[in-house]
């Protein structure tokens, strides 16, 4: 009962939420005892703050997107490039990608969400696959599929280096996040974002704007993505076009919906979840990639909802026999 | 001539694995991101089958049947239990079946390319101007007889009339007796069919391995889109399409960048057609 309240706690939107993750990202180093977990951490971190960007888009929008690990892949290189080949400070180079991110998002967001359903999927799909390519061919700049080695972050002389370092500066970074898509969820261009996602001419017609809105949304979680690729090229210090591969979208998009759609806490709950399950994995070795699968298919065929707003779902209802059952955690 | 002989080829391939898309597609409004694993077991399955010694006209029948079952598995077991899923739910449920699929296939058998033989001989006939292998001229030959067989088998025959009608409006096709269930359950084993057909054939002439699904099936869905979801006679003109889209912009442009050239030229057809080429253009019910 003690563990019940206190998930159903973190499913509860704003202040006991953030206050939730605040104290797990600062009591985890307890059982971080090795600089192994430390880094694991550090990408569940990283993966996180996409995937609040995301969830704002998928969850909450309704709108798809198989390609954001483009945009991851874009803020990467950009700072790789800015940083490592030409010398500029990090955070100078980190700023003018997520600047030119943002404006890309911003131009090809505007055509591409006027499409719908599946063939918006294709759309976003596309769009990944082009920017892969375009990683992966351009090796003059890039280092094609051999990858680039990237410059520790600084600024001013002091540079970041460390796991533990590390772990600090993401977590502070995700509950940044967290706390901006909260106040976002929670402000009247969230509730319009929702309106828009049950129907999209209801919306128009009480006077939403919905093309506006899914841009901005569009926008804001390829900024997440961007700033998130950007912090993890320097942290891992050497990257290769697979970050931003179809693949890497996909684990993206799973994360999301594992996680539960509509939860930024549980965007969180299912980045940590699916990043740790390959290093668990991969003590089955050659039959990794077979369970990866089958967790995949499993967790969405008797969790279709995905797991946080399914286990509040469940405690609402273990609670209180006669709730009506619409627990739907924020 | 020599660019649109192989784009042709290419081209009914990806229409193949997008008719396999569009049939999924009407009869459960899933996409079945596992498509192109069936291609890529169709191919396998056959070398298989011929390292054991068994001649083309049984292996790859067997091969056809085996990735039909595996499609009506996928059915029973993943999209039945969660037919009341969100679309992306589904999406998901087909991806991580896919990804199930391609380690099952990298344990069954190996990482490597393995070739199949083509059908009959390998020397190239030459066509005005240009040199077209017979293997191509089988995969011609066959897309056009499944085409055709398809369209009988949509417009002539009960069953295929009673897939129709359950695209067309489920809970009418309901009413008036029609199986639903039975027509989903049908439409994964057929396009599962279709995927492993398209895999034997392009097989010999592309060589075959445990990831070829994923860029076939992407391509596939791809053709699916730029036709318009669930019409027959778009998935065909979109796969022949980008085939010799991209054989020639492979020739002509880049032959780094034919993939990406694809997917500009499906992006820009969305931009002016948001419906695909041959899609059904709704409106949205409020």
């Amino acid at each position: 009962m003690i563990s019940g309240t206190m998930l159903a706690r973190l499913a509860s939107p704003r202040t006991g939420g953030l206050l939730g993750l605040a104290a797990v990202i600062a009591l985890l180093p307890l059982a971080l005892t090795n600089t192994y977990f430390y880094d694991i951490a550090v990408l569940v971190g990283l993966n996180a703050i996409v995937c609040i960007g995301l969830n704002l888009l998928i969850g909450y929008a309704g709108q798809i997107s198989l390609g954001h690990a483009g945009f991851f892949g874009l803020g990467a290189y950009g700072s790789a490039i800015l940083a490592s080949r030409y010398g500029w400070p990090p955070l100078a180079a980190m700023l003018a990608t997520t600047v030119a991110v943002a404006a890309l998002a911003f131009v090809v967001g505007r055509p591409i969400l006027r499409l719908k359903g599946h063939y918006l999927a294709m759309a976003t799909l596309g769009l990944g696959i082009i920017i892969y390519m375009v990683i992966a061919t351009e090796d003059k700049y890039t280092g094609g599929p051999d990858g680039i080695a990237v410059v520790p972050f600084s600024i001013g002389g002091f540079v970041l280096q460390g796991e533990r370092v590390w772990y600090w500066v993401v977590g502070a970074l995700l509950l940044l996040a967290a706390w901006l898509a909260l106040n976002l969820i929670e402000s009247p261009a969230g509730r319009a974002l929702r309106a828009l996602h049950s129907s999209e001419v209801g919306a128009e017609v009480v006077g939403i704007n919905a093309a506006e809105h899914k841009l901005m949304v569009f926008v804001i979680s390829a900024v997440f993505a961007c700033v998130a690729g950007s912090l993890g090229a320097h942290y891992s210090g050497f990257i290769t076009p697979g970050k931003a591969a179809f693949l890497h979208s996909i684990e993206l998009v799973t994360m999301v919906v594992f996680g539960g759609m509509a939860s930024t806490f549980g965007a969180v709950v299912g980045a940590a979840v699916l990043t740790t399950l390959p290093q668990l994995l991969a003590a089955f070795e050659d039959y990794e990639m077979m369970v990866f699968g089958a967790v995949m298919m499993g967790t969405m065929i008797f969790l279709p909802r995905g797991v946080v707003p399914s286990l509040a779902r469940l405690l609402a209802t273990r609670r209180d026999a006669t709730a009506d059952g619409e627990g739907n955690g924020v | 001539m020599q660019y649109l002989l192989t784009g042709l080829t290419v081209g009914a391939i990806y229409a193949l694995v997008a008719l396999g898309f569009s049939i999924i597609f009407n009869a459960s409004h899933v996409i079945n991101f596992a498509q192109g694993e069936f291609v890529m077991i169709g191919g396998m399955a056959t070398v298989s089958f011929t390292a054991m010694g068994l001649p083309y006209l049984l292996a790859i029948p067997l091969a056809i049947v085996a990735a039909a079952l595996i499609g009506l598995a996928l059915e029973k077991f993943a999209v039945e239990p969660a037919r009341n899923a969100s679309v992306i739910t589904l999406i998901i449920i087909t991806i991580g079946a896919s990804i199930f699929l391609r380690g099952l296939a990298m344990v069954i058998w190996d990482k490597r390319f393995h070739a199949l033989k083509p059908f009959t001989g390998d020397t190239p006939i030459a066509i005005a101007g240009a040199t077209i292998l017979p293997q191509s001229l089988w995969v011609l030959g066959v897309t056009l007889v499944i085409v055709l067989t398809l369209s009988w088998f949509f417009g002539r025959t009960l069953l295929g009339k009673a897939m129709l009608a359950t695209s067309h409006n489920r809970l009418a096709a309901q009413l008036v007796g029609i199986n639903v269930r039975m027509v989903l359950f049908l439409s994964f084993g057929l396009s599962a069919a279709l995927g492993a057909v398209a895999g034997i054939l392009i097989a010999p002439i592309t060589t075959t391995s445990y990831d070829v699904g994923v860029m076939l099936g992407l391509k596939g869905f791809a053709a699916a889109i730029l036709g318009g979801l669930g019409s027959g006679v778009g998935a065909v003109v979109g796969g022949l399409a980008l085939g010799i889209v991209e054989t020639m912009s492979a020739g002509y442009l880049s032959s780094a960048y034919k993939d990406a050239i694809a997917f500009v030229i499906i992006l820009v057809v969305l931009f002016f057609m948001p419906s695909g080429l041959f899609g059904k253009r709704g409106g949205d019910r409020v």
